[in-house]
């Protein structure tokens, strides 16, 4: 049972809501965590165990950090010289920190890495180095590894309180709408809103389910509408002209897109429904101009994490500070800032990679992005006098458009790899587009022997160009929600039963249908 | 406070730092030019600067600037 699951949404949740609206305020985080916990056993078994480890030990030693960071002040007060004292807490608690950060991460690396370091490792020297395991990744780990990673560190800069019950930890780690896939959430921000068992209203309620139903309809008119046909291309690399293969990172992107933000859209509108607000993870990603925008629009917890966790840490380390410095005095301004990015943009991009998972697509995924964006940062001073001399002014819509349409390109290619089954897949694709490029596929009917129908097709299409129109409403700031909700009731009401109605008659669901796993709980 | 306009100044002169009060949120203030910007700080106020302080909050209009300034200085 997962989000889209009938039982889920039929069952689980208004009984989780039920129980949680009738017990006293006080044991509302209870019956979450219990809730929490039931989901993520029924899904992941014996591998709910590392929930809990991880749960155990990152309380463990956000209390150790602030255990050392109390006994550093009290040896102060006690007449301890204040610099050295300073000095010697650091170190320390530095060591704390790196021994719970790597405790967490080495688990996620370890299970992530394991088989596929294994495998190459035989394959090289034709022996068997190390026994191929077949690990399985417990349900939801990259997500809240990073979660409990932020945590620490927070404590460790003293921007959060250490948190001393361990029943609110172990919520805010598994609340079962974000287990899946995220959003990543902040414990400053999540844990003791979520704890606290916030009263239950007619306002979040109903827009709370508006939310969730936006999201089925993404997940179930789109997503899975799309997903066996896109599944049939990508499994068959070289089976189709260059015109197909273009089409099948434009459809991946758009079934991906669909999916993950139609999941996102479900968990905001389950926290909605509980009274909390999750933050946002995509914000219309595919009217960004740059590399750098449509990371700030796409999967945007996981970008801030990075940011925040990864690249400002990395970039105000002393010898970076000095390499920036010196680059600064070396190639000016603009390209010695360039310089003092490039290893902690590096790394990011890196994390980037390898958090999706161990093939080599998503280390190319990575990487594609850290050379585009830094490309763009290099030639930005050529860009911006070439169109200065040539008169164009790159606030006007057609300079806007062609950014938009260029980075569409950016988004399909890089999405064509990172769906790829293999490098040398992705490239076959790829290449395919320019070598073999025809209509041959699309005009003769091949496609509606792919898996999907003329009728699939075409609803799909008509569902995306309501989300195209959504989505540009909420670029221009409008909010639809509120919208509706002020109109008057029959109006109001016919809206919100053509919304259900759509989504239960064109959707792909039922019982006898097996849903299309979410894409993004398997990273 | 005129040291920091300075500053500001010299990173990235196109912006009017004393009415700006979205210099991060309306992307004036890029993360290169932060990075720029955390580094004279710490040189000319004699300052230490830690990942979570690059918030926007701290770094929206040079009078927030100026204010993190000054309680970083207190905090020694």
């Amino acid at each position: 049972m997962s989000y889209t699951y009938l039982l889920y949404l039929l069952v689980f949740l208004p009984g989780v809501l039920l129980v949680y609206a009738i017990v006293p305020q006080r044991f509302r985080g209870v019956v979450l965590l219990l809730a929490s916990y039931a989901f993520l056993i029924q899904l992941s078994h014996k591998l709910s165990f590392f929930i809990v480890y991880t749960t155990i030990s990152v309380f463990l030693i956000g209390l150790w950090l602030s255990a050392a960071q109390k006994r550093s002040e009290a040896r102060i007060k006690a007449g301890a010289d204040r610099k050295t004292e300073k000095k010697a807490n650091t170190r320390r608690r530095r060591a704390i920190l790196w021994l719970g950060i790597l405790s967490q991460g080495g688990v996620l690396f370890f299970l992530k890495f394991y088989d596929s370091v294994a495998a190459h490792l035989n394959l090289w020297t034709a022996s068997e180095v190390l026994p191929v395991k077949n690990l399985v990744l417990p349900l939801g780990i990259s997500f809240y590894t990073l979660e409990a990673i932020s945590y620490l560190v927070d404590v460790y800069y003293r921007k959060i309180e250490v948190e001393r019950n361990i029943g609110r930890m172990a919520l805010f780690l598994s609340f079962f709408p974000i287990i899946m896939e995220g959003p990543i959430c902040r414990y400053g921000e999540l844990a003791r809103p979520l704890w606290e068992g916030k009263q239950l209203t007619y306002r979040n309620l109903t827009f709370g389910a508006q939310r969730l139903l936006w999201g089925l309809f993404k997940k179930w008119v789109i997503a899975d509408r799309l997903s066996p046909l896109v599944s049939t291309l990508f499994n068959h690399p070289g089976g189709y002209q260059g015109g197909v293969m273009a089409l099948a990172g434009i459809l991946y992107t758009l079934q991906l897109y669909a999916d993950f933000s139609g999941c996102i859209d479900m968990t905001i509108g389950t926290g909605e429904m509980f009274g909390l607000t999750l933050p946002e993870n995509f914000r219309q990603p595919f009217f960004a101009k740059t590399p750098s925008e449509f990371w700030r629009r796409w999967h945007i917890t996981l970008g801030a994490w990075f940011k925040d966790y990864i690249f400002y840490p990395l970039s105000l380390t002393s010898g970076i500070k000095k390499l920036g410095k010196s680059a600064r005095k070396k190639l000016g301004k603009h390209y010695g800032q360039i310089a003092q990015t490039l290893i902690p943009l590096f790394a990011v991009w890196l994390c980037n990679g390898v958090w999706h998972g161990t093939g080599w697509t998503y280390l190319f995924y990575g990487m594609y992005y850290f050379v585009l964006i830094v490309t763009g940062e290099l030639i930005e001073p050529l860009v911006a006098s070439g169109t200065a001399k040539l008169g164009i002014d790159r606030s006007h819509w057609p300079w806007r458009i062609l950014q938009t349409v260029k980075m569409l390109a950016i988004i399909f290619t890089g999405e064509l790899f990172f769906r790829a089954t293999s490098m040398p897949n992705g490239w076959q694709m790829f290449s395919s587009i320019f070598t073999g490029f025809g209509k041959g596929g699309i005009t003769d009917g091949a496609l509606l022997t792919l898996g999907i129908t003329f009728q699939d097709y075409l609803l799909a299409g008509i569902a995306l160009a309501v989300v195209l129109v959504v989505g540009v409403l909420h670029e221009r700031g409008i909010h639809i929600r509120e919208r509706v909700a002020a109109w008057p009731i029959v109006p109001r009401w016919c809206f919100y039963f053509a919304a259900l109605f759509a989504v239960l008659i064109f959707g792909v669901y039922g019982f006898g249908h097996t849903p299309a796993d979410l894409i993004y709980a398997g990273f | 406070m005129d040291e920091l306009l300075e500053i500001l100044e010299d990173i990235d002169p196109d912006n009017d730092y004393e009415n700006d009060e979205h210099l991060i949120d309306d992307a004036h203030l890029d993360s290169l030019s932060l990075l720029q910007l955390v580094s004279e700080l710490e040189d000319t106020f004699d300052i230490q600067v830690t990942p979570t302080e690059l918030i926007p909050a701290n770094f929206n209009s040079a009078k927030a600037i100026w204010a993190m300034v000054q309680r970083l200085q207190q905090e020694g």
